[in-house]
């Protein structure tokens, strides 16, 4: 067992974080209250190879190791969550299935453009107005094929990048009898005749990650569209969803890990009774279970990444390190506005924004009770 | 096109000097690639991208200066050598330029050699200048753009960025050309550089290697280092009624403090 990073992973972080700081972080806090997609950094994330973590090396991906990935995530997160979620959207949602389940020419089609963000980036969609963790009895998006198309009805909820996006992988019925042969993942690209993305949606936190309700009214598109087989559509998911857990689980230990910074830094500076707030106990006590919440949190993002990469099963332990990581995330970042008392409460310190994306953390990709729901039903052998 | 620039390791520009037991010491501060040799780095990618060929990064330094030639690597160079030798650890500039000029002659021949304009920790800024006298090439320093290059034709044209502005100087190649931070943006590296630069085999070269040996004696030598002394800075807040009174006042206590 070995608990170092690489040399390449090393030099990989440094990289990132360097990038991060210089051109995300900075204008994290207005991106956020602007509510506006930090387009400008994701451009120049493409020839970094962030926007290929997952994509192979033949189709212009950074083909990167799952650890690696996690890497990157984390310093996004660490300087800006909605930003992050984008990326991480794109990478683990998005380009991944087409890597994963795509046939040769669809690769070639469309992940170069994806790893390089030239035409936008790629999103994911399958929650709709009527239930995000229910997807097999709730997806009503239908996909009929008549004359070589598919001929696309229906609506998605909360779509991340729809509005930035060049492709959305969209799961849809394209069976209508039912049962878990029913859906299938088609491939939708944005202009498509008949898809309108509705306005960006309000939102608490992870304000520069675009949101969008989707609505397709006779959308066509062609056969060769589908990943996969038809019918695959809900294991293929599942399986990316996998992948998506443990990039959240990242994505929620760099916000932690941001929080944690700025409380220790202004505890440090803060001074009460005639000494520094660092030297109290009380917070004391909430700098160290910060540290160690990070420190495990993380541990078992990287436990879960290594088995993705051993192609190992990892289902649970990506459950384990997302239901962890997030509600992590929420209580460091809680704890850090106590120990900034009245300026953590304000918008002038950094803490309450990312309070407000940790939230995110604990309900996208998979809620904190499915995640429950995944563990226990591993752990009780129930099917 | 060959291209050579050459590079240093460098303590980060956080990092604070001071003096231990009489030698100058940063610390256990991070060491990097000197940031203005990035610049150079970036001018040398940008010119083979425009003319073909290959860059390598030539450095002379320490075992740890191999870190500052992956980071070149991953930005791109093809190549990189590390001259490496313990009788270059009391090195001056004019050991190290000769150093690095009989490096550059082992190389296959460049038609360029780039340099960042100075580094960040010696901050001397002679090192182009004196490499490019040793080869006897045309030294163009503090270069801004570089609105043309020929490679047929072996002329180089580029703006220098001085105090008093910019002048346009024409040379033939091959050339010697140190840049300054307006020349460009450096690029990141990318995970596909970082991956290339952690599996490669940096070759490193001797004095002798270079054919260096009993002109290795440095011209300089440092007989004591002391630090400045601390200055004590007092904040005195002068209050009065209204503006004049605190400008009489002030004028009264610089006056006393012999300032005017």
């Amino acid at each position: 067992m070995d608990f170092e990073l690489s040399d390449e992973q090393h030099r990989w972080q440094e990289t990132v974080h360097e990038f991060c700081a210089r051109e995300v972080r900075p204008l994290a806090a207005e991106m956020d209250e602007r509510q506006e997609y930090n387009a400008a950094a994701v451009r120049k994330m493409g020839p970094l190879g962030l926007l290929g973590l997952n994509v192979p090396e033949q189709y212009g991906g950074a083909e990167i190791d799952a650890i690696s990935a996690a890497i990157a995530i984390e310093e996004l997160g660490w300087a800006d969550g909605g930003t992050a979620l984008s990326v991480s959207a794109h990478n683990g949602l998005a380009c991944a299935p087409i890597a994963l389940f795509g046939t040769e020419q669809q690769k070639v089609r469309w992940l170069p453009k994806l790893a390089l963000g030239s035409e936008g980036l790629g999103s994911l969609a399958l929650t709709e107005p009527g239930g995000g963790s229910d997807l097999m009895g709730g997806v009503q998006t239908r996909a009929e094929l008549t004359n070589g198309e598919w001929i696309i009805n229906g609506s998605k909820a909360w779509i991340t990048n729809a509005s930035v996006a060049s492709q959305i992988v969209t799961l849809c019925r394209t069976d209508p009898g039912g049962g878990s042969r029913a859906l299938s993942l088609i491939v939708v690209p944005v202009g498509s005749a008949g898809l309108h993305i509705h306005p960006a949606e309000k939102k608490m936190g992870v304000r520069a990650s675009p949101t969008h309700a989707l609505t397709f009214e006779k959308v066509r598109v062609p056969e060769d569209h589908l990943l996969g087989a038809p019918g695959d559509g809900i294991y293929q998911t599942l399986e990316v969803l996998d992948g998506g857990r443990v990039s959240i689980g990242a994505l929620a230990v760099g916000l932690a890990r941001s929080a944690a910074e700025e409380a220790i830094r202004y505890a440090k500076e803060r001074r009460a009774f005639g000494e520094p707030l660092s030297q109290k106990q009380a917070i004391q006590w909430m700098i160290a279970d910060a540290a160690t919440e990070i420190e495990a949190a993380r541990l078992l993002v990287y436990r879960a990444a290594w088995l993705k990469q051993a192609e190992l099963p990892f289902t649970k332990e990506a459950s384990i390190a997302k239901l962890f990581a997030t509600e992590m995330a929420e209580r460091v970042c809680r704890n850090a506005i106590q120990i900034l008392g009245g300026y953590g409460y304000s918008a002038e310190y950094p803490v309450e924004r990312i309070y407000r994306d940790a939230r995110l953390m604990t309900i996208g990709e998979g809620t904190s009770e499915i995640q429950r729901l995944v563990i226990a039903r591993r752990v009780l052998g129930i099917e | 096109m060959n291209i050579v620039v050459c590079v240093k390791q460098t303590t980060d520009t956080a990092a604070t000097l001071s003096v231990v037991d009489g030698e100058a010491s940063y610390g256990d501060a991070a060491l990097v690639l000197n940031p203005w040799d990035e610049y150079a780095v970036e001018q040398a990618l940008l010119t083979k991208e425009a003319e073909g060929g290959k860059v390598t990064a030539l450095c002379l330094g320490p075992d740890s200066a191999e870190d500052a030639l992956k980071q070149a690597l991953a930005m791109g160079c093809d190549e990189a050598v590390l001259i490496l030798d313990a009788v270059f650890e009391s090195a001056d500039t004019l050991v190290v330029s000769r150093a690095l000029a009989a490096g550059i002659e082992k190389l296959d021949p460049p038609e360029l050699v780039f340099f960042g304009k100075s580094a960040v920790d010696s901050d001397t800024g002679v090192m182009g200048p004196q490499v490019a006298r040793r080869l006897g090439w045309p030294s163009l320093n503090l270069v801004a753009a570089i609105p043309e290059l020929d490679a047929s034709a072996k002329t180089i044209t580029v703006e220098r960025l001085l105090e008093e502005g910019r002048q346009i100087v024409s040379g033939r190649l091959p050339a010697v050309v140190s840049v300054v931070k307006e020349i460009n943006e450096p690029r990141y590296p990318s995970f596909m550089g970082i991956r290339k630069a952690s599996k490669a085999e940096i070759p490193r070269w001797s004095a002798a290697d270079v054919g260096l040996s009993g002109q290795i004696q440095p011209a300089l030598s440092w007989p004591e280092i002391l630090a400045p002394e601390k200055s004590e800075a007092v904040c005195e807040l002068i209050e009065g009624g209204d503006a004049s009174e605190i400008a009489r006042k002030l004028v009264d206590r610089l006056v006393e403090e012999k300032v005017i």
